[in-house]
């Protein structure tokens, strides 16, 4: 009887183990449930043929808020400045067409996604020293600065006017763009599948749990050894290279870009989008930036004030239900999901 | 007078009345951010509703200009402790992130509302004859309206020391400000505290978009295109302390007209480019503690 039941503690702790061991490994396996938001937006393409610019910019948000969550959802950076990779993306792939003369649209895409990802190397080094209220005002700064330099440079950059007929060259020379945007939406659509599966893998990783382990609990993940400040430098530069393939699509789908992209409101509305959707899951990008566009599109249609007082209505709502931990718990739910 | 002299002075004097407005509008945030740690994006708002109040009160109900403001104060301070007492006492021990986000949902909605009531189109209002054309003082004239600005900002400079540094409720406010947790403990009532501040900083914030009139132009936008300046000064400045507000509104003032003096086409990249540097070296502003 003893014998027994000693051995089953041992076994419970064995048993607990196989099971940690098993859910660690069980959970970065893709879902059956994961291939939802796909179909959505494959079905989309048959449902709405005549919706698909406002599918493809749909899709080039989701892509942004994306590349935000790495940074607020996973290491819990608040930075009011995101727009400033989305931007400078999208002016090297413009600038790429325009000055290089190269037109070829994924090359483009990865030339941008380096560009961004150095800025936001280089630009993280420093702004990842800082915290609170220092770190908003000189992500916003730093932000703007780029915007107010860009209309410095206005022979190159255009000013606000930006610069205007981008032409790409047709997608693996064969796919040319039709008038209502199917080919981009495709492109969208798989760049985006692409991005995702890279940020999926890098949130499962150990350096995505490295980004967590700072997000819960800074004090111990220095205490462990853990190299936070670069762990944060590389996720920023990660995240600034996915928002400049955002920009990048941006640039090359509107066959436009101007100095708008560094708005604030930009800023704004990514880390709204997010919010809406629940940060630190990784479907949160696809359910806020698809809510965000659809609300967008419906509310301002009766009149844009009424769209900008239920964005902000929604925002107030979400902040004071989280709060009280409703979308808390719900945003949670991916990590005790098996 | 020597055209560099000439140029120095207008630098001098316009960065100078700039600066006074920037010290009125940032004051508010300044002492409520360093009492109670709240990153309040809808500051902006307050100003632009004090702004529309002086619109309306001059306009419509035939109130002079400066009584207008001296309502925009009231009205605003009294309007804000009900959204003090209903929506920002959740954000006292609330993250960021969310201080973020419920403080630009209610900027957005003030915007859609004042939008919808006023339209997106800019509001003028008539200053009295008293406040407009010129000044002449020695060999130079001067704007009315700035010396105007920086009389006001004088003035209230004077209000707000002593009221800080010479009243029991300013040294409470500072030993708060200094180390909540004491300060609650030898009995101050913090909770009330705040509303008071919240009340006086929101009520400048209107007083200053009723100023802001002449010298900006009023917009529904006006709440988020100049947030960034009030924030931008009290980062400098660090929060919690009106010499610090002052110290940054100087600074960020004088520098940001001499860089549109002397490097028009750079606009106000200056601002940022002094701002960044500052908070560079000293991350937590002229006057704040690591």
């Amino acid at each position: 009887m003893d014998a027994n039941k000693s051995s089953s503690i041992s076994s419970t702790n064995a048993v607990a183990r196989a099971r940690a061991a098993d859910l660690l490994a069980r959970r970065d396996r893709y879902r059956i449930v994961e291939a939802l938001p796909w179909i959505a937006a494959i079905a989309a393409y048959f449902a709405f043929p005549n919706q698909m610019v406002l599918g493809s910019q749909t899709l080039i948000l989701i892509l942004f808020a994306l590349s935000l969550d790495l940074i607020l959802g996973y290491a819990g950076i608040v930075t009011l400045g995101h727009a400033a990779y989305f931007g400078v993306g999208a002016y090297a792939a413009a600038l790429l067409i325009t000055d290089v003369g190269w037109s070829e649209p994924i090359s483009g895409l990865v030339c941008a996604a380096v560009v961004s990802a150095i800025a936001g190397f280089l630009s993280g080094l420093i702004l990842l020293r800082y915290r609170g209220l220092t770190l908003l005002v000189l992500t916003l700064s730093t932000t703007i600065m780029l915007q107010q330099l860009g209309n410095l440079f206005r022979d190159f950059t255009g000013g606000y006017d930006g610069i205007p007929n981008l032409n790409i060259a047709p997608l693996f020379g064969y796919f040319d763009y039709d008038l209502y945007g199917h080919t981009y939406y495709l492109y969208c659509l798989a760049v985006l599948l692409v991005s995702f599966c890279v940020m999926r893998r890098i949130v499962y990783s150990p350096f995505g749990q490295a980004l967590v382990g700072i997000r819960e609990n800074v004090a111990r993940m220095h205490a462990i050894g853990s190299p936070v400040h670069w762990r944060l430098v590389v996720a920023y530069a990660i995240s600034a290279g996915l928002a400049g393939i955002a920009g990048a699509l941006f640039a090359q789908t509107n066959t436009l870009v101007t100095l708008g992209v560094f708005d604030f409101d930009q800023s704004a509305a990514v880390l709204m989008m997010l919010i809406l959707g629940g940060a630190g899951w990784l479907y949160g990008a696809f359910v806020g930036a698809a809510l965000y566009m659809v609300l967008q599109n419906e509310l301002a249609k009766i009149s844009p004030p009424f769209w900008q007082f239920g964005i902000g209505l929604l925002l107030v709502a979400v902040v004071l239900l989280t709060r009280r931990g409703a979308f808390a718990r719900l945003a949670k739910i991916d990590q005790h999901l098996p | 007078m020597p055209p560099v002299v000439n140029t120095i002075i207008s630098i001098l004097f316009d960065g100078l009345a700039w600066a006074m407005f920037l010290f009125i509008i940032s004051v508010g945030l300044s002492i409520t951010m360093g009492l109670m740690g709240v990153v309040n994006l809808a500051h902006g708002a307050f100003a632009m509703a004090g702004g529309y109040l002086v619109v309306t009160a001059t306009a419509s109900w035939g109130v002079p200009f400066l009584a207008s403001l001296i309502i925009a104060f009231i009205v605003v301070g009294i309007v804000s402790v009900l959204f003090e007492r209903t929506l920002y006492r959740q954000l006292y021990d609330a993250s960021e992130l969310h201080q973020v986000l419920l403080t630009i949902g209610l900027a957005f909605m003030a915007i859609a509302t004042y939008t919808y009531f006023y339209g997106p189109l800019p509001q003028a209002i008539r200053v009295p004859y008293y406040l407009s054309g010129e000044l002449h003082l020695g060999a130079r004239s001067f704007p009315t309206y700035r010396v105007f600005l920086i009389g006001v900002g004088a003035a209230l400079i004077a209000a707000l020391w002593y009221g800080f540094e010479r009243t029991n409720i300013g040294a409470r406010i500072r030993a708060a400000v200094d180390n909540r947790r004491m300060a609650q403990s030898v009995g101050i009532d913090v909770d009330r505290l705040f509303t008071i501040t919240f009340a006086v900083g929101s009520g400048l914030a209107g007083l200053s978009g009723g100023l802001a009139i002449q010298l900006l132009g009023l917009t529904p936008s006006f709440a988020i295109i100049y947030l960034v300046f009030f924030l931008l000064v009290v980062a400098v400045g660090g929060s919690g302390s009106i010499w610090g507000t002052l110290a940054g509104a100087l600074v960020l003032g004088v520098s940001d007209t001499a860089g549109k003096y002397l490097f028009a086409d750079a606009g106000s990249f200056f601002i940022y480019a002094v701002a960044v540097l500052i908070l560079l070296i000293r991350p937590a502003g002229l006057y704040g503690r690591e």
